[in-house]
């Protein structure tokens, strides 16, 4: 079977399976068997991902069938496209959706039963429209498999909906990034007027060809560009990313680190030749990307929640993806999109693994956890030294290659931002390492304040009262997805650090990467900073030479400002009930003096006038006969005179 | 003496009919008025039936006698009930509907 029939087959295992369960309500409600259902369908996927990428040869194959056909034409089709980007990133996500499940059924074990088929359900169907998006063919079934991502994404934030705080950040994801989205309608359409065809391979030929009119073509890679920064949280529609942590924390690890955010720099590396014609917009990517960076990891510094301060990181690495796009290497974005999304989800899952046993978020409530719980902090410390760029780990070559990209690109204040935050990156990653693993366990009370579930396995009334006892390594199914992450990492980190070149892909986009090789001084300085980053959160944090509140004090003002999250949500916040209430109060002003105003004219017209005229009925009988004579007089007048 | 002539002893009636209908304050005076404008319209079908040479006129001039007696008979039983219940039969005391 060729790679297309192959993709074709782990894109609709995880449909039928959301089918199954979305229609067979007993098996849903059962919860557990409605969770192997699904698990098995995630194993089938990966299986399928797995062998279309290792029987790809090299050659895209296209497998579409008709679709919205007018007047014998097909508008557009409906398909799979297996190539070198698609079949591998159907195997990351293929991977990170079945670890994931397979997690799940540990982290969730209490959940009860029909909600846990309902999150497995979500959970198919995610995958399956994550894979149709990476897969999609053209740019209308992506932009479809697009919103049904969003739709997931929302879905599964909002998965404890009794709690108001995910509620609210599920709508507040849909709409941010459906902010976003429209931007994305707006420029496929566009370029669907210009071109003719949604179909990627057609435009590629059209913009290759130089077919393309370069006219007005900006306006439209910026539209695609906006729905990229919607959905991958670029500055400053990143405000949905962090508050998406309210939903479980598997979805956090399968969405909002290693998928679904990642959707948007897959978009712009799925329509890099288009992009290439507008080296303007390309400059505004990278410029937000490298700010989006900066910004979001400054702003992982300062948060006690150990979910947030990877949310804000993966805010970062996105920032990272952009700018190497923005330079116009978008393999490197695509390469560090790969082992990012390795590692991210191992480090979510192990900040799971963390929570379920601490029974908190908070960083003050952990500490000294390496003891306790050997293998989680071994696996987590793979992902920190991954995402800090050390070399012979997941993260080292791609950041490497992004930095590299940015310098021969040109773009000399993005590189300067973009290593600033690799400082950070490595001073905030090992803050949580020193302040989760290392050091005195915190004193906890036994009461868990934060509990993570409103399901209350964790209340005051619970039975875990007793953490100490709790604090262990996770069960099988927990730990088994967080040693396959970690030594894929490590094995990704190591094969390329080794090879010292991006891989995965054909040997053109290689030898494309190659020329933009970064000087010899890059990765000494790259790898410096990370070591820099992680010896003052080792000083500071574990052998707590410098104390933590003077560092803070010595950044006062940015540190306030970082607390308040440099008050974009409140900016927007502000804007959103301003604009309510302008609009409101325009509102009412015209209910109250255009609407009523009117029926009050009319109804006080009304009324005089019947009191006017009440006087001419004045109930006795002789006046009526004497109208009714006069009347018919004159109505005998009119007819002998209308006939004459 | 033609048609003419019963036409207009007929409208000459109706006229002293309607305008006692109109004008007198006293029921009965109301009543008394009708009857003339009954008989106004008598006077028309059966002068129309006299030119005509057709008998059906007079049947039915015997026939609107025939109710006329009815009808002055309810209305004189309404003019004494009214008179039991409102103590007057003068037609502008009887004003209730007066807008």
């Amino acid at each position: 079977m060729g790679s297309g029939y192959l993709t074709l087959v782990a894109l609709l295992t995880p449909i039928a399976a959301f089918l199954v369960l979305a229609i067979v309500a007993p098996l849903r409600r059962a919860g557990r068997p409605a969770a192997y259902f699904s698990i098995l369908g995630a194993a089938g996927s990966l299986a399928a991902a797995v062998s279309g990428w290792r029987a790809y040869d090299g050659t895209g194959t296209r497998l579409v069938w008709d679709w919205l056909t007018s007047q014998g034409k097909s508008l557009a089709t409906i398909g799979v496209l297996a190539d070198e980007t698609s079949t591998v990133m159907l195997v990351l996500v293929a991977l990170v959706a079945f670890l994931v499940q397979l997690y799940s059924l540990s982290y969730l074990s209490e959940e009860p039963p029909a909600a846990l088929g309902r999150y497995y359900t979500y959970q198919s169907l995610f995958a399956f429209s994550m894979m149709g998006l990476v897969l999609a063919p053209n740019l209308l079934q992506l932009f479809i498999c697009w919103e049904l991502v969003g739709l997931c994404s929302y879905l599964l934030i909002g998965y404890w909906y009794q709690k108001p705080e995910a509620a609210r950040a599920a709508v507040k994801a849909f709409w941010t990034t459906k902010a976003g989205d429209v931007g994305l309608l707006i420029g496929i359409v566009m370029l669907w007027k210009v071109a003719g065809t949604f179909d990627l391979g057609e435009l590629r030929a059209m913009a290759s060809g130089n077919q393309l009119p370069l006219a007005g073509l900006s306006i439209i890679t910026f539209c695609i560009y906006l729905g990229a920064m919607g959905k991958s949280a670029q500055f400053p529609l990143h405000v949905w990313l962090p508050d998406a942590m309210e939903g479980p924390t598997p979805v956090s690890a399968l969405i909002h680190a290693a998928t679904m955010v990642t959707a948007g720099v897959y978009l712009l590396h799925r329509t890099a030749w288009l992009f290439a014609l507008t080296p303007d917009v390309l400059l505004i990517v990278a410029w937000i990307g490298a700010f989006t960076a900066l910004l979001a990891a400054v702003l992982a510094c300062v948060q006690d929640d150990i979910k947030r301060v990877l949310a804000y990181s993966t805010v970062s690495q996105l920032g990272y993806m952009m700018t190497a796009i923005g330079a116009g290497v978008s393999v490197a974005g695509f390469f560090h999109l790969l082992t990012h999304g390795l590692f991210k989800a191992l480090l979510f899952l192990g900040a799971g693994a963390v929570i379920h046993a601490v029974g908190s978020n908070d960083l003050s409530r952990m500490g000294g956890l390496a003891r306790r719980m050997p293998q989680t902090a071994i696996v987590f410390v793979v992902g920190t030294l991954s995402l800090a760029g050390i070399p012979f780990f997941g993260g080292f070559l791609s950041k490497e290659e992004i930095l590299g990209s940015v310098w021969a690109g040109g773009l000399v204040g993005p590189f300067a931002l973009l290593m600033l935050v690799a400082f950070l990156t490595a001073f905030y990653m090992f803050r949580v390492v020193f302040l989760a693993f290392f050091g005195a366990p915190a004193v906890r009370p036994a009461v868990a304040v934060t509990g993570f579930s409103p399901i209350a396995h964790y209340d005051a009334a619970g039975h875990h009262g007793d953490h100490g006892s709790h604090e262990h390594d996770p069960p099988a199914p927990m730990l088994l997805p967080l040693w396959i992450l970690a030594l894929l990492s490590l094995g990704v980190g190591i094969y390329s650090t080794a090879a010292g070149r991006i891989l995965f892909f054909g040997p053109a986009a290689e030898a494309g990467a190659a020329e933009h090789a970064a000087p010899g001084w890059l990765t000494p300085a790259a790898v410096g900073v990370a070591i820099a980053g992680i010896a003052l959160a080792g000083l500071t944090y574990y052998t707590r030479t410098i104390s933590a509140s003077s560092l803070a004090s010595l950044f006062g003002p940015i540190r306030t400002a970082a607390l308040r999250k440099f008050w974009i949500d409140d900016f927007f916040e502000g804007i959103v009930a301003a604009a309510t209430l302008a609009f409101s109060s325009l509102i009412g002003w015209i209910d109250r003096y255009l609407v009523d105003g009117v029926l009050n004219v009319l109804s006080a017209w009304t009324v005089t006038t019947g009191d006017e005229m009440r006087s001419i009925q004045t109930g006795r009988a002789q006046d009526y006969v004497y109208g009714l004579a006069v009347g018919l007089l004159l109505l005998l007048v009119w007819v002998r005179w209308s006939l004459t | 003496m033609g048609l003419q002539a019963y036409l207009t002893l007929a409208a000459v009636v109706f006229g002293i009919g309607l305008f006692g209908v109109v004008t007198r304050r006293n029921t009965i005076g109301i009543l008394l008025g009708i009857e003339l404008m009954m008989n106004a319209v008598n006077i028309n079908l059966v002068a129309f039936a006299r030119f005509s040479g057709s008998e059906i006129g007079m049947i039915f001039t015997v026939f609107a006698i025939c109710i006329t007696v009815a009808e002055a008979a309810m209305g004189l039983a309404i003019v004494i009930l009214l008179f039991r219940t409102r103590r007057t039969v003068m037609a502008d005391h009887l004003d209730l509907l007066k807008g």
